[in-house]
């Protein structure tokens, strides 16, 4: 129950986060927020010891009990490891913004309830097992992030910003819940768990594979994959602690844990190891090969987080190929899955401090524009320090973690093409070739990153602000994250231990029923030399060379045409398929025109009719049972035609009005042909009520104008009138042709009076039988009375004053 | 007589529609007005014309028509009138107001609010 509630802390602390900025406005309010993140630490951290030994935790609060959805906290390698890491970085991130927002001059309360909205939303996200509730947290941490890209929302660029992040991530969350809604048909519950265990009779549903791409859809845009992760460079108008925070270190990897999460399911299909790998390196060539380009700091680190969580997807992938092999090959794929996960927790430390670097500079220079920063090494010697960890760290070398997961993910990536599956043996080569180039790029832009910023000449005296180092406050969390970006490096399996085996048997549960099982132990040195450690060398080598001339080659990137990227796709979808052609499309039959809506409702009304009686073969004609035709009739039938056809095309309101109550004059008499005394009677006033009505609207409405006159006539008008005129005589003809069951009306005729106590069966049965019908006639008039009374006595003129 | 009578309602709902169709406000209120007829008609016609004698109970009389329908259209009589004159009086405040009756001239859109 507490453990349920933990994950709604943040939230219910947002409540008093107004509180304390209106009336504690002394205080920075981030020190109130300060105490949620750590209080979770505190907390996850103290689950620790239960998980690492393979054991999971489980916390249920019924939310729609009837629909099975519920809030579930289910606590096991996996989603602990996400816990402590979004309250661990968050708690960093709230520390980093109280000295990165003014306290003065923001609207801080409005800040962290987005943040706090957020932390609730990504806890929950990891910890459901329900997929309901999981789905309702991935939005919440959609809106979250909109609110909080869009914090500055004075600016032009972070709506924008915020606006595609939305689209883009809300189009995946619906996709994604699609994939849900069909994985609960399959198994017939939400419970992810439970959907595990049936996960070999889920596979041969007709509707998996459907559901696996939907579901990866949701995780790729959320993620920033291939091709979705055009929102994640706009992102970067948020404040840095929220690029450091949501766009580096936990949001982004919402969707890399979708992926693990479901991966015990989907890992069987075939479908699921080729795109998951596929777009994982493809995302990482791309992002590590474009961050080159950018010349907007963060704009290189959002690249590069791209990037990035491309090599932790396409590890994923490669980790999923253990359900298909059994033996000694499958410890190289569980070797994939370690390696995801380390570098996971490895790029959360390292992109977080490097962000937070960047906003440094940001802060103390005014500028993130690497063309004008240079030479800040001696003014700001420890954030220099900070982000070179970072950067080797990134790019791969020691003794920083990132060579530790960046080795791990060669061998990997090597591994692959030493198996026989799904074509691995002919295409399986360019795997490791691609990764390596990809990590090519990835050591050139990490120093691309910290030497252009920090070293060379630059021209400090032509930055915004006089540049220096960074307050105290500042600095600490960057330094706390540079510094277990070392630790990390020479105690890995500690963490390896505590925190990713776990993680592992999360994602591989069918393999292992312990985590002491994996016999994976992280070694820096193996004691010899390895293919990896070669290709490493060459990395460094390679990179090395590549950085140096970087400003010979870089004119590469202008070969690209600028008009053929995905962001101009983006821009074209939205503002020119959706605003311009969707909405000039709707513009041609919503012209405003009552006409024309008519037109296309009366047409199409009739034309499904009459295409429906004969689709289902319901139009006959039978005379049995009908009326003979008397001479009289014919003459009756006869004025009636004229007198329709004068009110039509009668040139003269006059004609047209007489010609109206000679029509209602001549039913009137077919009332009484058919024997209809009381109809007869009220036709004949109210015909002669109306027509005195028209002549005195008559006297006030203008003159029938010359376009209106019979010789304009209309195609399509026409047509649609003789398709609704076909359409009625159609259905009433098949209608009478085909009476199935007589009339109740036998019941009225012996009960009028035995009954009633009346002999006019009519009025009996307007006032008695069906006397219903009669109060609300008369509330009909009653209203209609009212209304053109008030519609002629109560003018109110456009300035809204009574005349 | 039905069958003639299908074509005659037929009839008034097409003429009813061209009216309805057009331009001026007036005309649209006398479509509505054919079209009230060509329904009530319909109802009649619908119900079949059996029956000999009017349904007022008299001496000797037992082949009624049908009350039914004419209970309802005796209704739908009443109703139509009290719209229509509602209608009318709205077009009369409408060219008041607006000094037109050209329903094209009466989009509301932005350009001739």
């Amino acid at each position: 129950m507490f453990q349920v509630l933990c994950i709604f802390i943040p939230l219910l602390a947002a409540l008093f986060m107004p509180f304390f900025f209106k009336k504690i406005s002394s205080i920075h309010t981030g020190w109130f927020v300060l105490v949620v993140p750590i209080f979770l630490v505190i907390y996850y951290a103290m689950f620790v010891p239960t998980i690492s030994k393979g054991d999971s935790v489980i916390a249920q609060l019924d939310w729609i009990p009837s629909l099975g959805i519920s809030f579930v906290s289910y606590l096991d390698g996996l989603s602990l490891l996400f816990s402590i890491l979004i309250s661990g970085i968050g708690a960093l991130v709230v520390l980093y913004s109280i000295f990165y927002l003014d306290r003065t001059k923001e609207q801080l309360h409005n800040f962290y309830i987005y943040l706090l909205m957020f932390m609730c939303a990504m806890l929950g996200v990891v910890q459901s097992d329900n997929m309901m509730t999981l789905y309702l947290f991935w939005e919440l941490t959609s809106i979250s992030s909109f609110l909080l890209i869009g914090y500055w929302n004075n600016r032009d660029k972070s709506r924008f910003g915020a606006l595609k992040s939305m689209m883009i991530t809300v189009a995946g969350g619906m996709m994604m819940l699609g994939g849900f809604v069909l994985l609960s048909i399959m198994g017939d519950t939400f419970s992810i768990r439970e959907l595990i265990g049936q996960a070999a009779e889920i596979a041969t549903n007709d509707l998996f594979a459907v559901a696996l791409i939907l579901i990866l859809l949701g995780a790729f845009t959320k993620s920033a994959q291939f091709p979705f992760y055009i929102w994640l460079p706009d992102a970067m108008e948020a404040p840095t602690p929220v690029s450091a925070y949501l766009h580096s270190a936990t949001m982004v990897k919402a969707g890399i844990y979708l992926v693990a999460r479901f991966t015990p399911i989907f890992a069987s299909s075939e479908i699921w190891i080729w795109l998951v790998t596929g777009i994982g390196l493809l995302t990482l060539t791309w992002g590590s090969f474009f961050a080159l380009k950018q010349t907007d700091l963060k704009g290189i680190l959002a690249f590069s987080t791209v990037s990035q969580l491309g090599l932790i997807m396409s590890l994923l992938g490669v980790g999923a190929i253990a359900f298909h092999v059994d033996g000694a090959q499958d410890t190289i794929f569980k070797y994939a899955a370690f390696a995801a996960i380390f570098h996971l927790i490895n790029h959360a430390t390292f992109k977080g401090s490097l962000f937070m670097i960047a906003g440094i500079v940001d802060h103390e220079t005014g500028t993130r524009d690497i063309r004008k920063l240079g030479g800040l090494m001696s003014i700001m010697p420890v954030s220099f320090t900070v982000a070179l960890i970072g950067s080797f760290s990134m790019a791969g070398l020691p003794p920083f973690n990132g060579f530790l997961s960046k080795e791990m993910f060669l061998t990997a990536m090597l591994s692959i093409t030493e198996f026989e599956l799904f074509n691995f043996t002919t295409w399986g080569i360019l795997f490791p070739i691609i990764a390596w180039i990809a990590s090519v790029f990835t050591f050139i832009y990490s120093f691309y990153f910290v030497f252009k910023t920090f070293t060379g000449k630059g021209q400090v005296d032509r930055l915004p602000h006089k540049p220096h180092e960074a307050p105290v406050g500042m600095l600490i969390s960057p330094v706390i994250l540079a510094a277990l970006v070392v630790v990390l490096f020479f105690i890995p399996n500690v963490v390896a231990d505590s925190f990713i085996k776990p993680a592992v048997m999360a994602i591989q549960p069918f393999l292992y029923s312990s985590p002491g099982q994996i016999d994976i132990h992280v070694a820096a040195w193996h004691g010899h030399i390895t293919t990896e450690l070669l290709m490493t060398i060459g990395i460094i080598a390679l990179g090395l060379i590549l950085f140096l001339t970087l400003s010979k080659w870089q004119k590469v990137y202008n070969l690209f045409p600028s008009k053929l990227t995905l962001n101009n796709l983006y821009d074209f979808i939205i503002y020119e398929l959706f605003d311009r052609w969707v909405g000039g499309f709707s513009g041609l039959y919503m012209t405003g025109s009552i006409r024309r809506y008519l037109s296309y409702m009366l047409g199409a009304i009739s034309i499904s009719v009459i295409a429906t009686l004969f689709i289902q073969d319901a139009f006959k004609v039978t005379l049995v049972g009908a009326t003979p035709i008397r001479v009289y009739q014919i003459i009756l039938i006869i004025v009636l035609v004229i007198g329709t056809i004068a009110t039509v095309f009668a040139k003269s309101r006059i004609t047209s009005i007489v010609s109206l109550g000679l029509v209602g004059y001549t039913v009137s008499l077919f009332f009484v042909m058919f024997n209809a005394p009381d109809l007869a009677l009220t036709q004949l006033v109210i015909e002669t009520i109306s027509v005195a009505l028209f002549l005195l609207a008559f006297y006030h409405l203008p003159k029938y104008k010359k376009e209106e006159e019979r010789t304009r006539f209309r195609f399509g008008r026409a047509f649609v009138s003789i398709a609704v005129g076909a359409m009625v005589t159609l259905v009433a003809l098949s209608a009478h042709s085909q009476k199935l069951i007589g009339s109740i009306s036998e019941y009225y005729k012996e009960t009028v009076y035995s009954l009633a106590g009346g002999g006019n069966i009519v009025n009996v049965i307007l006032v008695d039988y069906r006397g219903f019908d009669t109060l609300f006639e008369i509330a009909v008039l009653s209203i209609a009375g009212i209304a053109i009374f008030g519609m002629i006595k109560l003018r109110l003129s456009r300035k809204g004053e009574k005349l | 007589m039905e069958i003639v009578m299908a074509f005659v309602c037929g009839f008034l709902f097409m003429a009813a529609i061209y009216l309805i169709l057009s331009r001026s406000l007036l005309r649209i209120i006398i479509g509505t007005g054919l079209l009230s007829h060509g329904a009530h008609l319909l109802i009649l016609t619908m119900g079949s014309f059996k029956g000999s004698a009017p349904p007022v109970l008299s001496e000797g009389v037992t082949d009624f028509v049908d009350p039914l329908p004419q209970a309802l259209i005796l209704t739908a009589i009443v109703i139509s009138f009290g719209v229509t004159a509602f209608f009318l009086v709205l077009a009369y405040r409408a060219y008041h107001e607006l000094k037109t009756d050209d329903m094209t001239l009466m989009k509301g859109s932005e350009d001739n609010e």
